[in-house]
């Protein structure tokens, strides 16, 4: 009797650990299905080469360059600003603060991913774009600069915290050895911790782009929601959620073409972060192999 | 200067760098937070809590959006606590090393970085149109409950691995089967840090606006949900509304009803730094 309850217990607690397993070939149908519908009416080649898009005009193109090029620019806006403030913060923190400065500073840090990604769109439209305009009269009331900022401020914590916990990971002796022939801590930081820890760092930046990449409400509110081919941080773009969000609030039919444009859409988000996720958790592995 | 000087000299101006470095995120957020309590407070009082929204931004409210949220939050606390906490419990205590448990570890760690828009997606395909639930405050519950899924697995089983083997040892000897000890010793043991898993991840829930955007949560209800199945606003979505208007008054409104976002956010935070405190100093 007891074997028959322990062993239906287990099967249960199976079950859930197979709905995580259920979700992911969820997401993978609806986006394939969906996207496949999607690129029977529209050529594949098109997709990837028409330099424009516009689905929701009288005059369709169907372009996806215009929304990655949204996309990959508020990115790296993003992080050319949480990389260097992130690492400078997970070096400082592992080598220079003193303990108990280190306790109290990193769940504050953290709270800066905690804030709602809306409350930081409402900073980039309302506060920082109005603010760079007194530099830059040109600059568009939507830019892609002002969202690129404020979300990389709110990624500095993915940075600061997984690269800080990779350099605290490495050994003393290292260290010791480094101080032993008579370098500074700056040179020690550079020379020793910071090598030996680069597989753990890598995995940080990594993980920065791809929550980048899927950032939405930011974008949606302060970057605008123009499609365009552009490298130029001053004017409306539209990144690849921005659009995706654009359509859902609006009164799409279900089934019809602009309704699987979303899809298409999401299908490719899907691909980059899968790829960069795939690609830290095969680093994480590695990593820590190394260090056990 | 000698280069032992100038390497000095580096070093201390890289102490100061990274002193810099590590307070200007928290003193934006500062200046932020600052900027908005000047902007939103005048206009926070009891009638903005319990007012129904309205064209005019002076007389508008966020009752609606305020239960949207409250109710969306309880029925994802409902629907993700018992599968994520069973799925920690499992993948700590009984998975073996074998493809079944490494794959599904690859995917919950894959399945955490997929973003929120996705997941809304999924609802949008599966609960929306499949099990026609419609744009409810359920279908949005449980397209939420699906994104904060792999949050509390990891964190289960952050804390069940917390708990120290002599605890499983003392309860085998005594007898007692491996379910037995699960529920008699280890997860009150490692409620603690389970509890702070769940309040995190619920406070994530609570303002994220891009999946339930995309579920079809609309940014004007006239009533607050009274079931599962009412249409249904939530703060986030409200706020993102408000931003998109011209009208200085509907950014004022945007302001304020930040502040009560923030409010939620940071006491739910709040408390769980708290739990993971006492529930820390409990295991040492």
């Amino acid at each position: 009797m007891r074997k028959i309850k322990e062993l239906i217990i287990e099967k249960s607690l199976l079950s859930s650990a197979l709905v995580t397993i259920a979700v992911t070939i969820g997401i993978i149908l609806v986006l394939a299905i969906e996207a496949f519908l999607f690129f029977k009416e529209v050529s594949i080649f098109d997709f990837f080469t028409d330099t424009q898009w516009t689905p929701l005009f009288t005059e369709k193109h169907y372009g996806i360059l215009p929304l990655l090029s949204g996309t990959l620019l508020t990115t790296f806006i993003a992080i050319s600003v949480a990389m260097p403030i992130g690492l400078s913060i997970s070096i400082y923190l592992s080598e220079y603060a003193p303990r108990s400065f280190r306790k109290t500073i990193k769940p504050l840090l953290e709270l800066l991913a905690a804030v709602p990604s809306v409350v930081y769109g409402f900073f980039a439209l309302v506060v920082v774009t109005p603010y760079l305009q007194q530099f830059m009269p040109s600059l568009s009331g939507f830019n892609s600069l002002s969202a690129g900022i404020v979300m990389g401020i709110m990624i500095i914590p993915f940075v600061s915290s997984l690269s800080e916990d990779a350099l605290f990971a490495v050994p003393k002796s290292l260290r010791e050895a480094s101080y032993g022939m008579g370098a500074t801590r700056l040179q020690t930081a550079f020379k020793v911790v910071v090598p030996a820890a680069s597989s753990g760092i890598i995995v940080s930046i990594i993980l920065a782009i791809s929550r980048a990449i899927g950032e939405t409400m930011i974008v949606a509110i302060a970057a605008g929601q123009q499609p365009r081919l552009t490298l130029d941080p001053t004017v409306p773009v539209e990144t690849i959620t921005a659009y995706i969000v654009q359509v859902s609030l609006g009164d799409v039919q279900h089934g019809s073409l602009e309704y699987r444009t979303i899809f298409a859409a999401g299908i490719t988000l899907f691909v980059f972060t899968f790829l960069l996720n795939t690609v830290s958790f095969r680093i994480r592995k590695k990593y820590r192999e190394k260090y056990d | 200067m000698t280069s032992i000087q100038k390497n000095r000299l580096k070093d201390q101006l890289f102490k100061f760098w990274g002193i810099a470095c590590t307070l200007i995120g928290l003193v934006m957020l500062v200046i932020f937070i600052g900027g908005i309590l000047v902007d939103g407070l005048s206009r926070i009082d009891w009638a903005f809590i319990t007012d129904l929204p309205s064209r005019k931004a002076e007389k508008s409210g966020i009752w609606t959006p305020l239960m949207g949220s409250v109710w969306v939050l309880v029925l994802t606390a409902i629907i993700s606590f018992p599968i994520s906490v069973a799925a920690g419990v499992y993948l700590e205590e009984y998975a073996k090393k074998n493809r079944l448990s490494a794959m599904l570890e690859i995917n919950i760690s894959n399945l955490a970085g997929v973003p929120s828009i996705i997941y809304g997606l999924l609802g949008l395909e599966v609960f929306v149109r499949i099990m026609n639930l419609g744009a409810s405050v359920l279908a949005g519950a449980l397209t939420l409950s699906l994104l904060i899924l792999p949050i509390i697995v990891v964190a289960t089983r952050e804390a069940i691995k917390a708990v120290p083997n002599s605890i499983r040892d003392a309860s085998y000897a005594l007898g007692a089967s491996k379910w037995q000890t699960i529920w008699n010793q280890v997860l009150p043991a490692s409620s603690g840090g389970i509890l702070t898993g769940v309040i995190l991840a619920l406070s994530r829930a609570v303002g994220e606006a891009a999946p339930l955007i995309v579920v079809g949560a609309l940014a004007y209800v006239p009533f607050a949900p009274r079931g599962p199945l009412d249409q249904f606003s939530v703060l986030p979505i409200q706020i993102f509304n408000w931003i998109s208007r011209p009208q200085q008054g509907f950014i004022d409104n945007a302001a304020a009803a930040i502040i009560i976002l923030l409010l939620i956010t940071f006491i739910m935070n709040g408390i769980a730094v708290y739990f993971r405190n006492k529930w820390q100093k409990k295991l040492q």
